[in-house]
């Protein structure tokens, strides 16, 4: 059976796409599962970098569509996790060089050999999310409690929507319990609230994230760090166990017990 | 506007405009001032033009397409009965038919559009708008950076929280109300108002209208 493919998109950079997708093949990896992960932003490579795997590059995905290689040799294999393989982007190519069907192409043969497929995008809601978000059975959302980026991912999301692309999910990235308790930041309530979309996991702010991907070593290597442990639960999430969303936990326990309150109307 | 030199009405398909009169220039003169004086209205959609029998010149479609360019408006579709005008439509990469069937649909009554009503189930997210020459009535939140524009009255079942431009005909008669109103900005008609730095921390049913020339919302209650 052909594996699942998740796109992992924004619409805002900097919100942490490539952290997600480093860390959630790995995490996956990790539960056993053949993960591949494609790197889809052309020109601006990243995530080779953050898995640790820059020196083992050779081909990427771009000779693969030019016919210079085969589709297995331009997957480079995890030394760490073999389950794990990343296909990278072309670093010295622009966006111009991937067609919509050649993504398309690339994600259902990766497909064929791996039970994940995450597709890295590039910011913006241009070129690049059409084929990034065409091949995928499930796109995932980043976004962190900011009002800009939140705006671009409700754009994103309506633009799926008017695809017709039912399984959308929000990652909450950064997230900072103590400064939402200080009324600085927003909480993951009024997030939902606003986007009205599945929240698949939320990822605490941890400072290790920033030193796990200077090292190439992804913060779910890590088993003290909490943004770790959350891309962990969120890969457990992904692969179809039920494990509740903690901070939202509360909330519906709450709700349980005063509202809504309803009446019928007989 | 001349009124008898176009017709012009908003259909769930696009603006439809249909000129009346042969001068071809009157026609485009008075379609750029109906334009001009709702232009909240007609940016950023799509034209639907009824030609009927009569011949279109490549001139007159280009001075079309430029005029509503200006608006961000798409020439979308050329409805002719006449073979050169719909080959010409057709080598300008213009629809001759619209996608559901030949005609536009036929209003079901002879209520005139600025006095008709949509309701529409959905949340707009930002950068979407919805945009109709009647009332709305809209079951749903609208996000930030979405925009929801009417001829007519706004009602939102729902949170409002990015623009709304009621009246956008210039009827300032016409209300604005949400179960939440905490929009970016409102209109009603050439009013622009702007919502309260504070915010409700409970929020409540409000109306907004004009009232001695600003725009001012007051919690809905049924105490009057």
């Amino acid at each position: 059976m052909a594996g699942k493919i998740i796109t992992v998109s924004s619409g805002k950079g900097g919100v942490g796409k490539t952290t997600t997708t480093a860390n959630l093949s790995l995490a996956l990896a990790m539960l056993g599962y053949r993960v591949t992960c494609i790197d889809a932003d052309i020109g601006l490579r990243n995530l080779d970098v953050m898995l640790g795997l820059e020196s083992h590059v050779y081909y990427d995905i771009v000779n693969y569509i030019e016919g210079h290689c085969r589709l297995r040799q331009a997957m480079v294999r995890d030394p760490r996790y073999p389950d794990l393989c990343l296909i990278p982007a072309a670093q010295t190519r622009g966006k111009d060089a991937l067609r919509v069907e050649d993504m398309d192409r690339v994600a259902h043969e990766a497909a064929e050999m791996a039970q994940f497929v995450l597709i890295d995008s590039p910011a913006g809601i241009e070129h690049g999310f059409r084929y990034d978000t065409t091949p995928a059975d499930l796109v995932l959302v980043v976004t962190n409690p900011e009002v800009t980026a939140l705006r671009d991912a409700d754009r994103v999301i309506g633009l799926l929507e008017a695809e017709g692309r039912a399984d959308t999910q929000l990652i909450l990235n950064r997230y900072n319990h103590e400064l939402v308790r200080k009324n600085g930041m927003m909480s993951a309530e009024t997030v939902i609230d606003l986007l009205s979309v599945d929240l698949l996991g939320i990822v605490p702010e941890d400072t290790r994230v920033l030193g796990a991907s200077n090292q190439g070593q992804p913060v779910v290597l890590d088993d003290r760090s909490a943004a770790g442990r959350a891309f962990r639960d969120i890969a457990r999430r992904l692969s179809g166990e039920e494990l509740p969303v903690k901070a939202l936990e509360q909330r519906r326990f709450l709700g349980k017990l005063f509202g809504p309150r309803r009446k019928e109307l007989a | 506007m001349d009124d008898t030199a176009i017709m012009l009405k908003g259909t769930s398909d696009g603006i439809l405009l249909r000129p009346k009169s042969s001068d071809w220039e009157v026609v485009l003169a008075s379609f750029e001032e109906a334009l001009e004086e709702a232009e909240a209205f007609f940016r950023g959609g799509r034209l639907i033009m009824d030609v009927g029998p009569g011949e279109l010149t490549q001139v007159q479609l280009t001075s079309v397409r430029t005029l509503v360019s200006q608006y961000d408006i798409q020439l979308w579709a050329i409805l002719s009965q006449n073979e050169a005008t719909i080959h010409l439509a057709r080598s300008n990469g213009i629809l001759t038919r619209l996608p559901r069937d030949t005609e536009p649909r036929k209003s079901t009554s002879e209520v005139p559009p600025e006095q008709q009503a949509l309701l529409v189930q959905q949340t707009l997210r930002s950068g979407q708008s919805l945009h109709f020459p009647g009332h709305i009535t809209l079951l749903g939140d609208v996000n930030p950076g979405a925009e929801i524009i009417a001829g007519g009255n706004i009602v939102v079942w729902g949170a409002l929280r990015g623009l709304a431009h009621a009246g956008a005909f210039g009827d300032e008669e016409s209300i604005i109300c949400a179960l939440e109103l905490q929009p970016s900005q409102l209109r009603i008609a050439g009013h622009i108002g702007r919502p309260p730095e504070q915010r409700r921390r409970t929020p409540v049913p409000e109306i907004a209208r004009v009232e001695e020339d600003h725009i001012v919302a007051e919690v809905w209650s049924r105490k009057r």
